[in-house]
């Protein structure tokens, strides 16, 4: 997904009845991007590895028996998307319901309420109950770091945290532990996270975390502050090569 | 308490937001006791445990939705202590602001909605008249006074924390943002009005008094016990961090300038079978000895004098009428009376403290006491929150000690003898109408935050069964 140089001639498809032309090798996705059509994501963050995970960004592919992921789907010639249609919304709005139905969200009392991405979407996707019983699972706050806290309650297992940390930061603390509806977030071997030696403190996960799951402890409900641009400063951080100014040195057994 | 008791609580029997009464009998055929049977709040503190501290505000304040503002102090206030500081001057009085505006609001709902239908209409207006409509409809402009007052108790709320949809304004350390200029005018704009409102509502409830009112009433539902609330340093009434005192009934003092984390040192909580809600006690007399009330009545007890002029006037004449240790407790309407004017006083000395529009609210620090108490006076009475946190932060142990709950022996007590003065000697096994009128009123003059209580028009939802000493009910009146 990275390296989206143009290639001579690019390939020609349509979403929305717009017909438009992109690099080869690009994803629907960031053909939506470039054509000013947005579509609704989570998991996905720009210049981070692309994991597909949280399926809100599905699209229909003419010719598809089933809607396709469009942050993992590479675009392909004379492809006819649609972005927006009923069977799309009510599975994005299912989609939302089960991360709310899995997990323990109480807005009222939560850091992220009003800066939330999850809330938001909810709002705007028109979802404003749940189809299924909440399953009310006893979940965790892992507050042992001194900075920083993790609501089990909350996290919608993106990998934002997991991504950034290993990819930008280069620190690897988060993992994605278990399998199926057992599956959690671990830091360092499955330990607190603040006994984590890894972790720099640098606080990347918590500016990318969607919701409310990676919070400082200063923050008190609805107090949350994301820098919206840090997200965008990653992608230069990581795609283009770091040049050391003139006259600087390695550090020893750097390449 | 004596052994004679069928103890069971029939959650089956109770009907939805009906305030459920009890009485039981003894084998001569008296009245024993009765008991109002009031739903738990303890799952609520369950579901505090393993929580960071710092949503309690904003958590607490949307669970206990009738009194928000008091939860919201009390738990930042604990919150306060464990990070082991004092807020900044304006923070301070922001909370004192906001505390008082919450009384205003609370006790004119009180008074001039739930209460007032009763008190000025007469008891022996029919039911479906004796509401707020019915007092709109034959005192328009009492009705009006009150919904204003009300309305200016809100907007003072909103002025001071409305921009904070998002969870609770006060939190740990102080509060989210200062007052802005044009907040404080709106208050200062709307307090003439308020003034005038307060008034007539005085003057009106006066001449009820002047004609003899509750008088026959008084001595049933007069009632020995202890009273605690907030003093300030000069023993003045105080709403918002002051020290808490305890007197006697003869207004001998238990315990003075106590500061909230000695609350488990002055009070203890009984458990009875038949009800999930505890009896706070106040632990040096021992249950059931131990009996005390909270509100407007015992902060006017347990006050030395109200700093403001009108309200020390109106105070004296509260003391004039009543006595200086009031045990009437019917006595509480002229005292959430008196009280709206030491409010609204307070807060116009407020409005000109030049500290209050001071842009730093907040102080900053990270846990350094695992354990704390918060505490305040909230409309119906003092409120505790208790903390334990674990190193991390999350609550390991949540204790809400309410007004409700720390009244509820009185409110039984209450109750019991009003059934005593209808019940005993009737001969037969019923339940008359007035009655039920009575037990109503006995219970309004508590101002429960009980949702069968607090319903803004309309009369209270009431079941009331007597049962004979082996527990067989004897007759059941509903409306
Ligand atoms: S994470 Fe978002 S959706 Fe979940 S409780 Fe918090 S604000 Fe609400
Ligand atoms: S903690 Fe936040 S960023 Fe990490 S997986 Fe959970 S929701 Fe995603
Ligand atoms: S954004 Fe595509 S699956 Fe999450």
């Amino acid at each position: 997904m990275s390296g989206s140089g143009v290639k001579e001639g690019g390939v020609r498809l349509q979403i929305d009845g717009r017909a438009l032309q992109v690099a080869e090798g690009s994803s629907l996705l960031q053909a939506c991007h470039a054509a000013g059509i947005s579509v609704p994501t989570l998991c996905f963050v720009e210049g981070l590895s692309v994991v597909g995970a949280c399926r809100l960004c599905l699209v229909s592919v003419a010719g598809q028996p089933r809607p396709l992921a469009a942050c993992t789907t590479a675009v392909g010639a004379g492809m006819v998307v649609e972005t927006r249609n009923a069977t799309l919304a009510l599975l994005r709005q299912l989609g939302l319901e089960l991360l709310f139905q899995e997990g323990n969200h109480v807005c009222a009392f939560c850091v992220a309420s009003g800066s939330c991405e999850l809330q938001s979407l909810a709002q705007q996707l028109g979802v404003d109950h749940l189809r299924y019983p909440a399953q009310r699972q006893q979940r965790r706050v892992d507050a042992s770091h001194p900075r920083f806290l993790l609501d089990h309650n909350v996290c919608i297992l993106c990998s934002r945290c997991v991504r950034v940390c290993a990819e930008i930061e280069g620190a690897q603390v988060w993992e994605l532990a278990e399998r199926g509806s057992a599956t959690r977030l671990v830091a360092g071997l499955d330990q607190p996270w603040g006994s984590v030696d890894g972790c720099t403190s640098c606080g990347k996960c918590v500016q990318l975390c969607p919701t409310g799951a990676l919070a400082d402890k200063a923050w008190t409900t609805g107090e949350r502050q994301v820098d919206a641009s840090v997200a965008a400063r990653l992608r230069p951080t990581r795609l283009e090569p770091v040049r050391l100014p003139a006259g600087w040195d390695t550090p020893d057994g750097m390449p | 308490m004596t052994m004679e008791r069928r103890l069971v609580i029939e959650p089956l029997t109770r009907i939805e937001g009906h305030a459920r009464i009890t009485i039981h009998r003894d084998r001569q055929g008296l009245v024993q006791e009765a008991r109002l049977q009031v739903l738990e709040r303890r799952g609520f503190e369950q579901f505090c445990l393993g929580r960071p501290f710092t949503e309690m505000p904003a958590l607490t304040a949307r669970i206990c939705g009738i009194c928000p503002v008091s939860h919201q102090l009390a738990a930042a206030a604990a919150g306060d202590q464990l990070l082991a500081l004092e807020p900044p001057p304006a923070a301070r009085r922001l909370r004192s602001l906001l505390a008082l505006a919450q009384i205003i609001q609370s006790h004119a709902l009180a008074f001039f909605h739930l209460s007032s239908p009763d008190l000025l209409l007469g008891w022996e207006t029919p039911p479906e008249r004796r509401h707020l409509f019915g007092l709109i409809a034959a005192e328009p402009e009492l009705a009006r006074a009150g919904i204003r007052l009300r309305q200016f108790g809100q907007d003072a709320i909103e002025a001071v924390a409305g921009q904070s949809i998002h969870g609770a304004w006060a939190v740990p350390g102080g509060g989210l943002h200062s007052l802005r200029v044009d907040g404080r005018d709106r208050i200062r704009d709307a307090l003439p009005q308020a003034r005038l409102d307060a008034r007539f509502g005085l003057e009106r409830y006066k001449q009820v008094l002047d004609r003899g009112g509750l008088a026959d009433l008084e001595a049933i539902v007069s009632l020995k016990s202890l009273f605690l609330g907030l003093v300030g340093p000069e023993g003045q009434w105080c709403v918002q961090g002051g020290a808490l005192r305890l007197i006697e009934a003869d207004g001998r003092l238990q315990a003075d300038q106590r500061p909230a984390g000695d609350y488990g040192q002055l009070l203890a909580e009984a458990e009875e079978p038949w009800s999930l809600m505890t009896f706070p006690y106040v632990r040096a007399l021992g249950y059931p000895r131990g009996l005390y009330r909270v509100g407007p009545l015992a902060r006017l007890n347990v006050c030395n004098q109200i700093g403001t002029a009108w309200a020390a006037s109106e105070l004296a004449e509260y003391r004039q009428r009543n006595g200086r240790i009031v045990l009437n407790a019917f006595a509480s309407h002229q005292a959430r009376l008196v009280e709206i004017v030491a409010c609204l006083e307070a807060i116009e000395q407020l409005l000109e403290d030049p500290e209050l529009l001071d842009p730093l609210v907040r102080h900053r620090a990270s846990l350094n006491r695992l354990e704390a108490v918060g505490m305040g006076e909230a409309p119906r009475g003092t409120l505790f929150h208790h903390y334990r946190v674990n190193p991390d932060g999350l609550l390991e142990h949540v204790n809400l000690l309410v007004a409700t709950g720390q009244n509820n022996l009185a409110m039984n007590r209450t109750i019991t003898a009003l059934a005593r003065h209808h019940l005993d000697g009737l001969g037969t096994a019923s339940i008359p109408e007035a009655l039920l009128n009575r037990i109503e009123a006995g219970i309004r003059a508590f101002d429960p935050c009980l949702s069968c209580a607090t319903h803004a028009a309309g009369q209270m939802a009431l079941q009331v069964q007597l049962f004979d000493a082996d527990g067989s009910l004897l007759a059941e009146r509903r409306r």
